[in-house]
C-alpha cells in the first residue's frame, strides 16, 4: 500500500521529499504566528500542542517515508535537490526519525517545565527551528550546506541554553557553548575553504572525484582535520567536548535532553556522511587517514568520558560526561571503517545505537527535568529515597540508567552488542574491547543513581506536592520505548544497516 | 507455547503484585505463583522428548523464531526443555512459592515492590532454564542480577549496601568475561553456524569446526574461551577462591532471598557449565581434568572447613554451599552418565536442601532476632517442630539414605569413582568424600549447641512455636526431599537420558 504513494515518482515534485524539515520549520513559524496574535497571554498548553504535534507529524511523514522507500535504493537512489545540495535518503530521514521523536518528547516535558517562565513562545519555536537545522544536517550533501544547516541548528541551541536568563549557571553556560561553538565554527568553516582549495568544490561527490589524484595532501589533510574537529563540537567528543559539561548543567532540563540527544545525533549524521561521501576509504591520499583521527577520538572520548563521570556527585552532570562517553562509542562507526570491509553494519550499528540513546538519554534528562521541578536537589544525595515517593518515575529513570550502561534486558544492550559486534567483524577487536571494558565500568556510576533512588533512606522528608503530566508523560514514554526497543530491535537494526549500505 | 505462557503469566503476576496494596501483596504473590508450578507440572507430567536438546535430541515444547538478524548471524527467540532443564524448572517454580510465603513473616516494609521483585526474578530463571538460544538466554541470565540487588539492597541487613553492590559487580564483571570468551568462539566459528542457537553451536564445536580467531589457532582460542567461560560460571557457583561475594550476599539478605540465592541462582551456574563448558568442549574438559578436580576438591574442603569456623547458623549453611557445589563440579567432570547425571540430581537435591536449612535458619530468627551460635540453647524445648525439621533437613545435608541428599551424593561419587578421564579419579572422590565427615561435624556442632540442652536464650523476645505459614514450606521441603530420595527416578531418568549424549563423541 505504501509502494503505490512514494512520493518520487513522477507526478510529484521532488521537493515534497524535504516535508519532515517543512514541516518542522513551519511548526517554527505558527508558534511564533500564535505568539503575535497575544504576546501578553499566550496559552501554554497550545504552544507546547502546536510544537509536539509539529514534530511528531515529522516523525510520522519520515517513518512514512521509510517505510514507502523514499530515497531509497529499491526506488530509485537517493532523491538530489537544489544542484546537489541537499539529498534526501534512507540516513536522512533515519536520523530525522531521531531529531522529531526527541523533539515531540521535550516539547511535552517544556509544557510543565516552562510553566513559570515567560518568552515560551521564543522556546519552543527556537527548539523548532534548531530541530530544522539538524534535519538539514542530515540531508547536506555539499560543505556549504553542512555549514549553513549546522549554524541553523547551533544559534537556536545557544539561546536555549542561556533561556534561564535570570539562572547565573544558565547565562554561564550559555556564553561558554557559544564561545566554543563558534571557535569550532570558524575552525570547520577554515577547513572547509582549504579542503574548497585544493578539490574546486564543495558538493561532497565532486569533493570525492578530485581528491584521488591531487599532489596538495598536506594542505587536504589540514582541511580533514579541521573538519573532524568541527564534527567533534558538535558530537560533544574530545577534544571540543569541554562546553558539553557546563551546557548541560546550566541549561535548562529539558534543552539538556534536546542537546545531548538530538544535536549529538546530528553531528554524526553530518560526519558519516561527509566522510563516507567527500572522502572516501578508497580514494583518499595516503596521510589524510581520518578513520585512524576517529579511533583516537573514539578510545579518548569513551575512556574520558567515563572516568569523569565516575567523579562527579552532580546527577546532571555525570549523565554530562556519560553523554561524552556515549559519543565516544558512537564515534566507533566511523573509527571502524575500512576499504571494502563490512561498512554499512558498523555505520548502521552506529545509527542505531543513537536511536536507542535518543530515547535513554532523553528520558534519563528529563526524569532530572522533573526532579528539579520538584525542588530536589541535584546531587545523588539528593535522590536518597526518592523511590519511596515517586515509585514510577524512578522504574522509568532505573530504566534509563541500566539501559545506558548496557544491561541485557534494555534496547542499550543490543544496541551496544550490534556496535561492538560489528567492529569486531569489521576486525577492531581492540575497539570493541575498550568499548566494553568502558561500559562495564560504566555500570559503577549508573548505579549510583539506581542505589540512591531506591536503596538509600531518604535523609529529610520531601512533599512531591504535583505529578507534572506532561513531563510524567515524556519520561513514561521514553521508558517504555526503552524496553520496547529489545524485542523490537530487529527492525531498526535492519533498517539502519540497510539505509548505511547506500552510502557506500 | 506452554513456556511462552509459563514466563508470561510469571511477568504479568510480577507486574500485579507490584502495583497492587503492601497489605495483601504477599497473599496476591502466592496465589498467583502457584500458576507456573502448575505450568511446569504440566510439563513434566507432558514430557516426552528424549536426548541432549543440545546434541541433536528432541526438544519438548519447543518455540524457534527468528529475532533479528545481526552480521549474518541470525538471533533466535529458541525455547525448549529436555531432561536436564525441566527439572531445575520444577524446582524454581516450587521453590519461588515456598520462598515468597515464608517471606510473610520477615518482610514489613515495601512488600508489593518486594513480592513483585521475587516474581520478576522467578520469570527470569524460567527463561534462564528454558532459553536454547545464546542471545535470549543471556538477557534472562544478565535480568535475574537486576532483582536480587534490589532484593539484597533494600531488604538486606545492615551491611546490605555493600553486599548487593558486591554481588553485582562481582556476577557482572564475571558475565563479561564468559560473554567474551563465548562470542570469541562463535567468531572463530566463522560460516559453519548460522544463528546463536546453542545446539548448533554445541554441535559445530564438537564437530571440531572451529577456525582461529584474533590471532589464536583453534585449539588455543577453544582452551582459552573455555577458561574464560569456566571463571564467569564458577563465580556464579560459586567456587573458591571465587566464593567470597556469596557469604555477605547471604548474611545480609533476607531468608526468602537466601532461599532462591542458594536454591536456584547457585544452579545457573552448574546450569551453564554443563551446557556450555562440558556439552560443548568435552575435549578441553577432559584435557583440564586435573585443575578443574582439584578446584572442585578445594571447594568441597575449603568450604566445609570455612562453615567449621562460623557463629553465624546462616553463614554455616552459606558456606556449606560452596562445599556441595563442590562435588556437582566433580560429578561433571567425571563424564560418566552417573556422573554428569549425579551432578544435576544434586542441584534438585542441593536446592531442596539449602531452601530448607535457610528457611529453617529464617524460623529460628524470626522468633529469636538473633541467628549466633552462642547467643541460644535448647530452642528444640520451644519450637519442637521447627528444631524437628531442621535436624531432618541437616541430616539431608549430611546425606542420609532416603533423601534426596544422599542419593545425588551417592550418585556423584560412584561416577566419578569409576571415571576413566584420569587415573587420579578415584583419589580426588576419596578427597571431596571427606567432606561429608566435615558437613557432619558443624551441623551436629550446631544443633547441638542451639537446639539441644537445657534451654537458654538472652534476648527479650518471647520463643514460641512458629506460625503456621512459617513451618509450612519448611513441611513441604522436607516432603519433597523425601520423596526424591525415596524415588530419585522421578526426575533421574529423563536427566541420565539427556546426560548419555555428552559422553560420547566430540573428541572424548
Amino acid at each position: 500500500m505504501f509502494d503505490a504513494i512514494a512520493l518520487q515518482t513522477e507526478p510529484v515534485a521532488a521537493w515534497t521529499a524535504l516535508a519532515p524539515a517543512l514541516l518542522l520549520g513551519l511548526t517554527g513559524l505558527v508558534l511564533l504566528g500564535i505568539d503575535t496574535v497575544s504576546p501578553k497571554e499566550t496559552s501554554n498548553t497550545l504552544l507546547a500542542g502546536v510544537s509536539a504535534a509539529g514534530s511528531l507529524l515529522a516523525f510520522g511523514v519520515a517513518a512514512w517515508f521509510l517505510v514507502a522507500g523514499t530515497g531509497q535504493v529499491r526506488t530509485g537512489g537517493a532523491i538530489s535537490l537544489y544542484g546537489d545540495t541537499l539529498v534526501v535518503d534512507g540516513m536522512s530521514l533515519f536520523f530525522t526519525l531521531i531529531f522529531t521523536i526527541v523533539t515531540a518528547m521535550v516539547a511535552v516535558a517544556s509544557y510543565d517545565y516552562l510553566r513559570e517562565q515567560s518568552h515560551r513562545a521564543e522556546f519552543y519555536s527556537l527548539v523548532l527551528f534548531a530541530a530544522t537545522g539538524m534535519t538539514m544536517m542530515s540531508m547536506a550533501n555539499s560543505l556549504a550546506t553542512v555549514f549553513i544547516s549546522l549554524e541553523l541548528a547551533s544559534l537556536p541551541s545557544y539561546a536555549l541554553v542561556a533561556f534561564l536568563k535570570k539562572n547565573r549557571g544558565s547565562v554561564e553556560a550559555g556564553l561558554k557553548y557559544f564561545l566554543i561553538g563558534s571557535v569550532s565554527s570558524g575552525v570547520m568553516v577554515f577547513g572547509i575553504s582549504l579542503v574548497y582549495a585544493v578539490t574546486g568544490s564543495l558538493v561532497l561527490g565532486d569533493v570525492a572525484a578530485a581528491i584521488g589524484d591531487t599532489e596538495m595532501a598536506g594542505v587536504l589533510g589540514m582541511g580533514v582535520l579541521m573538519i573532524v574537529g568541527g564534527v567533534a563540537y558538535k558530537t560533544a567528543s574530545v577534544p571540543f567536548h569541554f562546553w558539553a559539561p557546563e551546557a548541560y548543567e546550566g541549561a535548562p532540563a529539558p534543552i539538556s535532553a534536546f542537546l545531548s540527544s538530538a544535536s549529538k545525533a546530528a553531528g554524526f549524521a553530518v560526519a558519516f556522511r561527509v566522510f563516507v561521501e567527500a572522502f572516501p576509504l578508497g580514494a583518499i591520499p595516503a596521510g589524510v587517514d581520518w578513520v585512524l583521527a576517529f579511533q583516537v577520538l573514539a578510545v579518548v572520548t569513551m575512556t574520558l568520558g567515563n572516568f569523569a563521570a565516575a567523579t562527579q556527585e552532580n546527577v546532571k552532570r555525570m549523565l554530562a560526561y556519560s553523554s561524552i562517553g556515549h559519543a565516544g562509542y558512537a564515534l566507533i562507526g566511523l573509527a571502524a571503517l575500512t576499504a571494502g570491509g563490512p561498512n554499512a553494519s558498523v555505520l548502521g550499528a552506529s545509527m542505531a545505537h543513537l536511536l536507542v540513546y535518543g530515547f535513554m538519554n532523553t528520558g534519563a534528562f528529563l526524569f532530572i527535568a522533573l526532579v528539579e521541578h520538584w525542588g530536589v536537589g541535584r546531587t545523588f544525595e539528593d535522590y536518597n529515597g526518592l523511590a519511596s515517593t515517586a515509585p514510577i518515575a524512578a522504574v522509568a529513570m532505573t530504566v534509563f540508567m541500566f539501559s545506558l550502561a548496557g544491561l541485557p534486558p534494555f534496547g542499550g544492550f543490543l544496541s551496544k552488542y550490534a556496535l561492538f559486534f560489528s567492529a569486531i567483524e569489521a576486525g577492531f577487536w581492540w575497539l570493541a574491547a575498550v568499548g566494553a571494558i568502558n561500559s562495564a565500568l560504566s555500570l559503577f556510576y549508573y548505579s549510583r543513581v539506581v542505589k540512591a533512588m531506591w536503596i538509600e533512606s531518604p535523609a529529610e522528608d520531601f512533599e512531591i506536592t504535583s505529578r507534572p503530566v506532561g513531563l510524567y508523560a515524556a519520561v513514561l514514554f521514553a521508558g517504555l520505548a526503552t524496553l520496547l526497543l529489545l524485542p523490537a530491535f530487529g527492525p531498526v537494526i535492519e533498517t539502519a544497516q540497510a539505509v548505511a549500505a547506500a552510502l557506500f | 507455547m506452554i513456556i511462552e505462557a509459563l514466563i508470561a503469566v510469571t511477568f504479568l503476576a510480577a507486574l500485579v503484585v507490584f502495583v497492587a496494596p503492601d497489605e495483601y501483596a504477599g497473599r496476591l504473590a502466592a496465589a498467583l505463583s502457584a500458576l507456573p508450578i502448575l505450568g511446569s507440572l504440566w510439563m513434566w507430567a507432558q514430557y516426552d522428548a528424549s536426548g541432549n536438546a543440545l546434541l541433536g535430541g528432541s526438544i519438548a515444547f519447543e518455540t524457534d523464531v527468528v529475532w533479528l538478524t545481526l552480521g549474518g548471524l541470525d538471533l533466535h527467540w529458541f525455547v525448549g526443555v529436555d531432561g536436564i532443564s525441566l527439572p531445575l524448572i520444577v524446582l524454581t517454580t516450587i521453590l519461588s512459592t515456598l520462598a515468597i510465603v515464608s517471606a510473610w513473616t520477615p518482610i514489613t516494609d515495601r512488600e508489593s515492590q518486594f513480592y513483585g521483585l521475587m516474581l520478576f526474578m522467578e520469570a527470569n530463571l524460567l527463561g534462564v532454564f528454558t532459553a536454547l538460544d545464546f542471545f535470549a538466554w543471556f538477557v534472562f541470565w544478565e535480568a535475574v542480577l537486576v532483582p536480587m540487588y534490589f532484593l539484597i539492597g533494600v531488604w538486606g541487613g545492615p551491611n546490605r549496601r555493600y553486599a548487593a553492590i558486591k554481588f553485582f559487580v562481582y556476577t557482572n564483571v564475571a558475565s563479561l568475561v564468559m560473554f567474551i570468551g563465548f562470542i570469541a568462539l562463535v567468531f572463530g566459528l566463522g560460516d559453519s553456524v548460522s544463528s546463536m542457537r546453542l545446539p548448533e553451536i554445541a554441535q559445530a564445536l564438537r564437530a571440531g569446526e572451529l577456525g582461529a580467531f584474533a590471532g589464536l589457532d583453534a585449539a588455543t582460542l577453544k582452551t582459552v574461551a573455555f577458561v574464560a567461560m569456566f571463571l564467569g560460571f564458577a563465580v556464579k557457583v560459586p567456587v573458591a577462591p571465587l566464593h567470597t561475594w556469596l557469604p555477605d550476599a547471604h548474611v545480609e539478605a533476607p531468608t526468602p532471598v537466601s532461599v532462591m540465592l542458594a536454591g536456584v541462582l547457585l544452579k545457573m551456574g552448574t546450569y551453564a557449565l554443563l551446557r556450555f563448558n562440558f556439552t560443548m568442549m568435552p575435549d578441553v574438559a577432559t584435557a583440564l581434568v586435573v585443575p578443574i578436580a582439584g578446584v572442585a576438591v578445594i571447594s568441597v574442603i575449603y568450604g566445609a572447613m570455612l562453615a567449621l569456623a562460623q557463629q553465624d547458623l546462616k553463614r554455616i549453611v552459606a558456606y556449606s554451599s560452596v562445599s556441595s557445589m563442590g562435588y556437582v563440579i566433580l560429578g561433571l567432570v567425571a563424564y560418566t552418565t552417573y556422573g554428569v547425571g549425579g551432578a544435576t540430581f544434586q542441584m534438585i537435591a542441593h536446592g531442596l536442601i539449602s531452601g530448607l536449612m535457610f528457611m529453617a535458619v529464617g524460623v529460628i530468627y524470626n522468633t529469636t532476632h538473633t541467628r549466633m551460635v552462642g547467643d541460644m540453647s535448647g530452642i528444640a524445648d520451644r519450637m519442637p517442630l521447627t528444631a524437628g525439621i531442621f535436624v531432618a533437613g541437616a541430616f539431608g545435608y549430611m546425606g542420609l539414605p532416603l533423601m534426596a541428599g544422599f542419593a545425588g551424593e551417592f550418585f556423584i561419587f560412584k561416577g566419578s569413582f569409576e571415571s576413566t578421564v584420569h587415573a587420579g579419579m578415584p583419589l580426588f572422590t576419596a578427597a571431596a568424600m571427606f567432606g561429608i565427615v566435615i558437613v557432619a561435624g558443624y551441623l551436629l556442632f550446631a544443633m547441638q549447641r542451639t537446639l539441644f540442652g537445657p534451654f537458654s536464650f538472652d534476648g527479650e523476645y518471647e520463643i514460641t512455636n512458629a506460625p503456621f505459614h512459617d513451618v509450612a514450606p519448611l513441611a513441604v521441603l522436607l516432603l519433597l526431599t523425601i520423596v526424591l530420595g525415596v524415588a530419585p527416578d522421578l526426575f533421574f531418568g529423563m536427566i541420565q537420558d539427556a546426560v548419555n549424549p555428552i559422553l560420547t563423541g566430540g573428541g572424548l
